[in-house]
């Protein structure tokens, strides 16, 4: 394992945990990850970004109906938020959770700039944890599970 | 420890104390804990799968709530605890949460990346025993065993209180502060329960039951007191006050009362779907002597109900059909549940009258014919429905315990009564037949015949005598070993009734039968989710048998019923126990636990009878009575075959049922019948 490489991830790791991209619960997912499951992390944050897909879509449709249901939108956006938390991707948790203040308030704009907010901070940390898995890969075949630890 | 022989050598006390107490849980626990986790998001559901590994858990994950309620069906006694998601698309995790309490009474955790207090106040009135907030770490699901612990300690627990433990529910009593302090608990039943026992408790044992605490318990006859006294008011008018004003019970404070009614009307709600065919049914309960004529009706119903839903097999049906409808035995007039409560328990008489038709059956052949002795007067039938009641209560017992704790109790009682019901048939008829066929009278007839029949064991029937006088009675039937059934009948069950039941001839076969059932139910007297945690932990299945009746079944004169000892808090615990369960465990649940637990015993063969038997009995019980089917157990059978020579009871009955069919395979998912299915 190439210790700068190792180096590397984690400091992008830190990185993402300090500006609030990632929290604990990211660290616990890579703590999960064995021999066994080497690429789990990777593999989970992968299935969420398939999932949480269809389910910005959902939000996206129900938010262009009118008129907006806005309990809708919130079980949606409930689940999405669910998902989010899953993975620890904490920014995306803070816009979920601002986009339902809006929805529990009836505001239709509120919902409509923050669902942006949503998608922007998901696709960001999609790339970025594209770049820290490939970074992790690089690595080495543990580089991501020791790099959580 | 698995049992030798059959007969009656319950590991009994020590080792189900032991567990109880905590201290023998098998050594490898908490590991290899069965999780079922529900929810709908797949990134979710493989983390949470992941993490439970991690912890040495037994996972299987499944997204849709219905799998999971079929799963869990399909295995009765295959999980230990379940986790779900609260919102999911097809089914509300707490609509979720409500089916399995009632069910399966096994534990749940509800999650939820919502974190309001209005949410997790549902999770507690839904009775979640526990509620994460996503993401849920791994830290929160390493202690989740406790609920498991703690569940089965509770019911333990609430066997022990209703008399039914002999032996070692002292230990039990320990436990139960230690129950008492999880909050988790708050929601279930057997919580409230709890609490009520603490405050009310008195009446059977005072400080017993181990509670440090004052809980209010439950118990069937308390249950049926209220019922009585809701009833009398009205359900729409029944307001706590009053209610705790008619029951006029020492020590029962209006918060009891209110949370008891509250829990009441999601059950009458619930019900709702189902009264109609209930309704009639109820009506019968009502009236014992006229119940039997409707009863009869209802019966069909029910049964076809039951059998449709697929809860009650084809053949019981048929049986119970023919015996119940015949009513020929009184068993129709026997109101399971004595409840009063005519719609409420609607389910729980299709059930009785399962039972009762079933027992027909049975007894019919042999000569447990409880019902067949019974005059006609309502006693013997009511007798006669005790059995089945015991019986069904049995199983009904399990279901009913959310809401049905009240029906549960009732029929817990009933199933006492039932198995005391070799006393009853003998001795008392009267006894017994009081339970089922006053219906009129207020629950507490099942309460009584359940509390009573718990007491009896112990002996004390404490309950009884806080309560009505007629758990007094039921608790002498229960008390005897079944060779006794003189106890019974002076008692107890007079609900209403009528002594004059005493005729339920309930020729000691029989008596084992509901013995045990009512052994089972006894157990459920107290505990509305004595069923849940039929955790197949060894160790402690037969402690649970030695708790509540101990029926001596080797006194009945049918061979087959041999040795039911199966004492219902026995019974209840069986399940807890023996993990191993193959059989023991899980149909101790569908019972109501505690009776059929020795039936599994007995081995395959007996396993199957009981488990026709149970479903027989289960099919009764609209309230999802979990059926476990015992003939998984071929190693439990064994164990319980020796403490509880139910098998041979169960056999007996099922034979007479069966024709002698053997195993039928207990296929009953009884989810047809359960509450939840009826569209309310």
């Amino acid at each position: 394992m190439d210790k700068n490489h190792l180096q590397h991830q984690l400091d992008m790791k830190r990185s993402l945990l300090d500006q609030g991209y990632l929290d604990e619960q990211f660290i616990q997912l890579e703590e999960l990850e064995d021999d066994d499951n080497p690429n789990f992390v990777e593999e989970m944050v992968t299935t969420f970004y398939a999932n949480s897909a269809r389910l910005l879509q959902n939000i996206e449709q129900a938010l262009g109906s009118r008129p907006i249901d806005f309990t809708k939108l919130d079980n949606y956006m409930h689940q999405f938020k669910g998902s989010s938390s899953s993975i620890g991707a904490t920014r995306v948790q803070k816009e979920c959770t601002l986009f339902m203040e809006y929805c529990e308030a009836a505001n239709a704009e509120g919902c409509i700039r923050t669902f942006r907010q949503v998608k922007q901070e998901h696709a960001s940390l999609k790339t970025k944890l594209e770049d820290y898995f490939k970074l992790a890969r690089q690595g080495g075949p543990s580089a991501g599970g020791q790099a959580g630890r | 420890m698995n049992p030798s022989n059959g007969k009656g050598s319950m590991p009994t006390a020590s080792s189900s104390a032991a567990w109880k107490a905590g201290d023998v849980v098998p050594d490898q626990f908490p590991a290899g804990l069965r999780v079922l986790v529900v929810d709908d998001d797949p990134t979710c559901l493989v983390i949470l799968e992941k993490m439970l590994r991690a912890c040495r858990y037994e996972v299987t994950k499944c997204n849709r709530a219905e799998i999971a309620l079929s799963l869990l069906r399909e295995n009765k006694n295959g999980f230990d605890i379940v986790i779900s998601d609260v919102h999911m698309p097809d089914m509300d995790g707490f609509k979720l949460l409500e089916d399995i309490g009632l069910e399966m009474d096994l534990p749940v955790i509800m999650m939820s990346a919502d974190d309001g207090k209005n949410v997790v106040m549902k999770g507690v009135t839904h009775g979640a025993c526990d509620y994460l907030i996503k993401p849920v770490r791994i830290e929160a699901l390493k202690n989740i065993w406790q609920h498991v612990v703690r569940k089965r300690k509770n019911e333990w627990r609430e066997l022990e209180q209703s008399g039914s433990v002999e032996e070692g529910d002292r230990q039990q009593k320990p436990c139960d502060d230690l129950d008492y302090s999880s909050s988790a608990n708050e929601g279930n039943w057997k919580s409230s329960k709890k609490r009520k026992d603490e405050e009310e408790e008195t009446e059977e044992r005072d400080d017993s039951s181990t509670l440090k605490k004052p809980r209010v318990v439950w118990s069937v006859e308390l249950h049926q007191q209220f019922v009585a006294a809701v009833n009398q008011l009205g359900i729409d008018k029944a307001v706590p006050k009053k209610i705790l004003e008619l029951m006029n019970v020492p020590g029962l404070t209006r918060e009891n009362v209110a949370s008891h009614l509250q829990k009441y009307r999601l059950y009458l709600r619930r019900l709702s779907g189902v009264s109609q065919h209930h309704s009639s049914l109820n009506n019968s309960f009502m009236s014992p002597e006229a119940s039997f004529g409707p009863m009869s009706s209802l019966n069909g119903l029910d049964l076809q109900t039951l059998a449709v839903t697929g809860q009650l097999p084809a053949q019981s049906l048929a049986n119970l059909q023919a015996a119940g409808l015949g009513r020929s035995t009184a068993k129709s007039g026997i109101p399971m549940p004595l409840v009063d409560q005519r719609n409420l328990f609607s389910f729980e008489n299709p059930k009785s009258r399962f039972v009762e038709g079933q027992q027909q059956h049975l007894s019919s052949s042999k000569p447990m014919n409880l019902l067949h002795g019974i005059p006609t007067t309502m006693e013997p039938k009511q007798l006669a429905s005790l059995h089945q009641s015991a019986q069904s209560l049995g199983n009904m017992n399990v279901q009913v315990n959310s809401h049905g704790a009240q029906s549960s109790s009732l029929l817990m009682q009933m199933a006492k009564t039932q198995s005391r019901g070799h006393i009853l048939n003998e001795s008392a008829g009267s006894h017994l037949p009081s339970l089922p066929s006053s219906i009129g009278q207020p629950i507490m007839s099942n309460g009584i015949a359940g509390g009573v029949i718990g007491r009896n064991e112990i002996g004390d029937n404490g309950r009884g005598t806080g309560y009505n006088n007629q758990v007094a009675q039921t608790s002498s039937m229960l008390s005897f070993p079944m060779n006794h059934t003189t106890e019974l009948v002076g008692n107890s069950f007079p609900i209403g009734s009528t002594p004059g039941i005493s005729n339920v001839t309930s020729k000691g076969a029989f008596h084992e039968e509901v013995s045990s059932e009512i052994k089972s139910s006894a157990g459920f007297v107290s505990s509305y989710d004595i069923f849940n945690d039929l955790h197949p932990e060894k160790s402690q299945e037969w402690e649970l048998q030695n708790v509540g009746l101990h029926f001596n079944a080797s006194q009945n004169a049918n061979p087959v019923q041999g040795n039911l000892d199966v004492s219902p808090s026995v019974l209840v615990h069986q399940g807890y126990s023996s993990r191993q369960g193959s059989g023991q465990n899980r149909n101790i649940s569908a019972l109501g636990r505690t009776m059929f637990s020795g039936v599994e015993a007995t081995g395959q063969g007996n396993a199957q009878i009981m488990d026709q038997q149970l479903s027989n009995l289960i099919v009764d019980n609209p309230v999802r009575v979990k059926y476990e089917r015992f003939s998984d157990t071929s190693s439990q059978n064994a164990l319980f075959a020796d403490h509880f020579g139910q098998e041979d009871l169960m056999s007996a009955l099922l034979k007479q049922q069966q024709g002698n069919t053997g195993p039928a395979e207990p296929d009953f998912d009884f989810d047809g019948y359960s509450i939840d299915n009826i569209p309310v």
